[in-house]
């Protein structure tokens, strides 16, 4: 059974909301069982921000994340509280260009994308979010790659649909990138 | 059916209410059900409704009791704090005899507190919120699904019963977003309800609205007969859910957010061949007692998990007339319990039963 419990994590602003919206609603379009929970407060501002996400062929029972199996991290002190709670098996996404330090544990895998960095490159601004996305995509399953373009269009804004080709650009460079 | 949409519990709240023929919504901001208020700034303006944000939390509840006066259907929504000041008006609209539907999205106390969810209200909304003898009708969504479908539920309680009806979630349900199908629309509050003021046209008596009446002997009658109504809903309008309930020897009581959380404790202690399962109360008041007097004769125990400290604990050991032991699994202050939580609290109660 799939049953995917993510969190992702980072400063707010980086599109962290953004990133668990996608998935919820690709869960959606997918008719699967789903949970979206934001951190919300002041945090938002700023200060560390997160996000639950659980995708599920089964009912959710409690939409927090204690045990995340899929752990998406965009700071360092994001990492710092998170890292410990990922499930023996789990897999962390980390933004190396954010992030300096490597992960602790041996007993999950980790996929260090300098997201950041790529953007920047690539001239896709602010979207570091949608490349991580893109292998997280990839290395979980968690949802579907033909999912994805109907889920955006549930989440960008109708007057912002201009972005669409610029976000799925970046989830197919999150897809294709290799270390 | 509708269509499956994904919506905040809050959104949920505010679509499910102008489905259900809600047009009048009052309103002060405050963290965490400000969505409710953000929605209906949107919505109502475009379908010829009312949205009005008050001067402040009393001003708002009391231009409810205005708007249900005259025999339409009206809504405030607040947290926690905002709810306090809203009492004296919940209490008017009693004793007016007045429908309304007021949602309150739960965040710590007392106080201003914090903004994080909390159950905490649970004593003030299943006591009768402010002051005189009274209920109010309180539903306890544990689900963005629940809260659309009892929305619904509570305006058309509240119109049936001439008495307000309180939405009990926190600011976990009302921040977190599901799938949920939306309720068809609705509108069974007519026009013509004989007790609304509405204007006499010279042809019948004045309908008077209020809650003063300083002859002790009519005061009495009206309170004996408004705990009659009390009696029949207590009768007709209780709603529970149970969980593993059949061959269950620890029964976990728990409501909204920490029902959710419960169910995970559950899964996980049957994996480990504990017989645990949940009864889980929908509306507050009235209060499931039969149900859990019913599973008082076939458990060994009960744990409550609750988001303060042990309200409902006294709630279900007077149903169960003290029969068996009841314990608290409990967090607050914004904190949540966690499935790990519970679960040690189950095991704990295992252990101790294989002792004895």
């Amino acid at each position: 059974m799939a049953h995917h419990e993510i969190v992702i994590a980072g400063f707010g602003g980086q599109g962290l909301l953004f990133i668990g919206k996608v998935l919820a609603y690709a869960g959606l379009v997918e008719k699967r069982q789903l949970s979206w929970l934001p951190s919300y407060g002041p945090e938002m501002r700023g200060g560390t921000a997160n996000c639950n996400v659980i995708l599920s062929d089964d009912p959710v029972g409690s939409p927090i994340v204690q045990h995340p199996n899929v752990l998406i991290v965009m700071n360092t002190p994001s990492l710092d509280k998170y890292e410990s709670a990922v499930v023996p098996g789990g897999k962390i996404f980390v933004d190396s260009t954010l992030i300096s330090r490597k992960v602790a544990r041996d007993d999950v895998d980790v996929y260090y994308v300098p997201a950041t960095q790529m953007a920047k490159d690539m001239e896709l601004k602010n979207l570091a979010n949608m490349i991580l996305l893109g292998t997280v995509i990839r290395e979980t399953k968690c949802i579907k790659d033909e999912t994805v373009e109907e889920a955006l269009k549930h989440v960008i804004p109708a007057r912002k649909m201009n972005l669409m080709d610029v976000n799925l650009k970046a989830i197919q460079a999150g897809k294709d990138y290799q270390p | 059916m509708s269509e499956t949409v994904l919506m905040k519990g809050n959104e949920a709240i505010a679509e499910a209410a102008i489905l259900a023929g809600c047009r009048h919504y009052f309103g002060y901001p405050i963290t965490p059900q400000t969505e409710v208020a953000a929605y209906m700034a949107k919505k109502m303006p475009k379908i010829g409704g009312t949205f009005l944000q008050a001067e402040s939390e009393i001003a708002a509840i009391n231009m409810v009791y205005g708007v249900a006066s005259t025999g339409h259907p009206a809504m405030t929504s607040s947290s926690s704090p905002g709810i306090s000041l809203k009492a004296e008006g919940i209490s008017y609209l009693a004793g007016a005899d007045l429908p309304a539907l007021i949602i309150n999205v739960q965040r710590g106390g007392p106080g201003l507190g914090g903004i994080q969810p909390s159950q905490s209200d649970y004593f003030l909304a299943t006591r009768g919120p402010g002051h005189g003898d009274f209920h109010v009708l309180v539903f306890a969504p544990s689900s963005v699904q629940e809260m659309a479908d009892l929305t619904g539920r509570a305006l058309h309680l509240a119109w049936k019963y001439r008495m307000p009806a309180m939405l009990l979630a926190d600011g976990t349900m009302g921040q977190m977003m599901e799938p949920v199908n939306l309720p068809e629309p609705s509108n069974a509050f007519g026009d013509d309800n004989p007790w609304a003021a509405t204007g006499t046209e010279m042809k019948r008596p004045h309908n008077i609205i209020t809650s003063l009446d300083l002859s002790p002997e009519n005061l009495e009658k009206q309170n004996f007969e408004r705990f009659e109504r009390y009696k029949k809903i207590e009768e007709s309008e209780c709603l529970w859910e149970e969980y593993m309930m059949d061959d269950a020897e620890i029964c976990i009581v728990a409501c909204g957010i920490t029902a959710r959380v419960s169910r995970n404790a559950i899964v996980e202690a049957r994996k480990q061949g504990i017989k645990v399962g949940m009864l889980r109360p929908i509306t507050l008041w009235p209060f499931p007692k039969k149900a859990l007097a019913a599973a008082a004769e076939k458990v060994n125990a009960f744990l409550c998990v609750e988001m303060n400290m042990g309200q409902m604990k006294e709630d279900v050991e007077l149903a169960i007339r003290c029969k068996k032991p009841v314990e608290l699994c409990s967090r607050v202050g914004g904190m949540i319990p966690t499935p790990d939580e519970v679960l040690e609290h189950i095991r704990k109660i295992a252990e101790g039963g294989k002792e004895a």
